[in-house]
């Protein structure tokens, strides 16, 4: 049961840490100021929530490890985090699909998880439900904008999503790990929420005149449990743990 | 202080007989510190002044986000790399507040960026410097963001009133920003032997480019002179100049860190450091776009401006569509 938790809180932390770390790839380099503030906000509050999950991944798995020592001292196979949140950023349209599709999710997810029977885990979803709330609106907002803009901006919107699509399927796989947490009421069950999310993603789509591709989750892939990653992952913590790799033990 | 070298009139002060009747009723708000506002009378070269002053100001605050930004990705804590993206998100909120009291002027944030992206407008001379280990961050922190605050601090009470309240709601972030990057180079001069030796090579590179951030000596300088008159500039170059490092030498030497400036001596007398110029020959190069890193910005923010085209017309098009339907509707 400690195993499959820190497996669990492994996977939120991760989620949150990967793509908080590819969101502040952005910071400058946004295509208007408001975003350049929007984003840096998105990816702030993600590695916050990191932090708390990663915590408490530390003193469950009790082995004296700290947020800090999970996040920069794992290599790539320990890292539970879904494909999606791994995939480079691509055009502005991209970052924003990718961002809406994991919003929505997480927004759902955290929403179950403020009634777990695992009471930390209930506090800390109180807490990011609020920000991811926020983020669904902004991201929700920017996909409906872009998709039903210019032409260019709608071709390039369908195409991000016919990209990530597949992957966000990943969100939704129940392994035996999710079956004996969802069991014991201490997360949902990944597959129960997926209908749920398909409806919302579908009329947020409408509205923003996008098509879902015809695609069930075809990747031999998986990242949750760590089988096998993308290319791009060895690359993020590359750059990511880079400091603490270099100069190990040391404080800063 | 993020405006350098701007350029004024050109012309003398003149004198309040000199001047005709409205433009001497300005001068008169100005002397008793009664604030200007957008819709009050103010000479041409006032507005254009301060277009120019507060345009290079925002513009150092959105280039500046791009030598920090550097180091987010390998911040190497993750308390470290929320505080930084919480800096660098403060400095985009700074251009957006000075962008605006720009506007009130008459001009568009767009007419600006044009200007930065074609060279026509500046920003400040150290942002084209690289930051190239973890304790560039810490020296931008404590040296960029400690004489920033000496220049923005006085320029709360400036005359125009919109560049004045937005002084005031960035000096309030700014001194958080220099106490976190103080706080850096405190966790690496008492760190490791490679750390320390990081703080110090931050410290030799960051040093003479923060004393240039002031501007050259402008005893001569008209511009200087009728921005002064104006109240825009409150406090010569080298007024504060001084006060930057009287306040940072102490601080070096808690740190345990040696100042790059072999001259650098207590003056008993005029109370204060001696201490050695910056190259200026260096800084007119660096702001004629010689720097080691003023291609690369410029580079970047022309990118993000050209490839974010798309966006912000898809977004355009979207509202004007609501905008439509909305109307049609009524």
């Amino acid at each position: 049961m400690a195993d499959a938790l820190f497996e669990t809180l492994l996977r939120l932390g991760d989620n949150t840490l990967i793509l908080g770390h590819r969101v502040s790839e952005w910071c400058g380099h946004a295509p208007v100021l408001e975003e350049d503030i929007a984003l840096a906000n998105t990816a702030l509050d993600l590695l916050g929530q990191t932090s708390l999950w990663l915590e408490y991944a530390g003193e469950i798995e009790g082995a004296g490890r700290s947020a800090d020592d999970l996040a920069f001292l794992r290599d790539a196979w320990d890292f539970h985090n879904v494909l999606l949140v791994e995939l480079p950023n691509g055009d502005f349209g991209q970052t924003v699909m990718r961002q809406y599709l994991f919003d929505q999710f997480n927004l759902m997810n955290l929403r179950a998880l403020t009634g777990s029977t695992d009471n930390r885990i209930a506090e800390i979803a109180e807490k990011a439900v609020k920000e991811a709330a926020y983020h669904v609106d902004r991201s929700r907002g920017t996909v409906v904008g872009l998709g039903d803009g210019t032409a260019e901006s709608h071709e390039r919107m369908q195409a991000a999503l016919n990209i990530l699509w597949p992957y966000a399927l990943e969100l939704f796989i129940t392994d035996d790990t999710d079956a004996d947490m969802a069991k014991a009421g201490v997360i949902p069950d990944p597959k129960t929420l997926e209908a749920d999310y398909r409806a919302t993603i579908e009329a947020t789509l409408a509205e923003a005149t996008l098509t879902l591709p015809d695609a069930h989750f075809g990747h031999r892939g998986s990242g949750k449990d760590g089988r096998m990653h993308t290319e791009h992952l060895g690359h993020i913590l590359t750059q990511m743990q880079w400091l603490q790799r270099a100069y190990p033990g040391q404080a800063w | 202080m993020y405006a350098q070298m701007v350029k004024s009139t050109g012309e003398g002060v003149k004198t309040l007989d000199e001047m005709a009747p409205e433009e001497r009723a300005f001068q008169e708000k100005v002397d008793q510190d009664i604030r200007i506002e957008p819709r009050d009378w103010m000479p041409e070269g006032y507005r254009k002044t301060l277009i120019r002053q507060i345009g290079q100001h925002a513009h150092s605050e959105i280039v500046g986000q791009l030598p920090e930004g550097n180091w987010i990705t390998r911040a190497p804590t993750l308390e470290r790399k929320m505080i930084l993206l919480a800096k660098v998100q403060d400095e985009a909120g700074h251009g957006l507040y000075l962008y605006s009291a720009a506007e009130t002027l008459g001009v568009s944030r767009d007419e600006m960026t044009e200007m930065l992206l074609s060279g026509k407008m500046k920003y400040s001379s150290i942002f084209n410097y690289p930051t190239l280990t973890w304790a560039d961050i810490g020296a931008v922190g404590w040296l960029v963001d400690g004489a920033a605050i000496m220049n923005q601090v006085p320029l709360q009470r400036t005359s125009y009133g919109p560049y004045s309240r937005a002084m005031v709601r960035i000096c309030k972030e700014e001194s958080f920003h220099q106490r976190q990057g103080y706080d850096i180079m405190m966790k690496m001069a008492q760190g490791s032997e490679a750390q320390k030796r990081m703080a110090q090579d931050a410290l030799n590179r960051f040093w003479y480019p923060s004393l240039m951030m002031f501007g050259p000596s402008d005893a001569n300088s008209v511009h200087s002179e009728q921005s002064l008159a104006w109240k825009i500039k409150i406090n010569t170059n080298d007024e504060l100049r001084q006060k930057f490092v009287d306040q940072t030498v102490p601080q070096a030497e808690y740190l345990g860190l040696s100042v790059p400036d072999d001259t650098l001596a207590w003056n008993e007398d005029k109370g204060g450091y001696d201490y050695s110029e910056p190259d200026w020959d260096e800084f007119f190069d660096v702001l004629k776009g010689a720097g080691p890193a003023n291609h690369d910005r410029l580079d970047a923010r022309k990118q993000a401006w050209d490839d974010g085209a798309w966006v912000r017309d898809g977004l355009l098009a979207h509202s004007e569509k609501k905008h439509g339907a909305k109307v049609a509707a009524e």
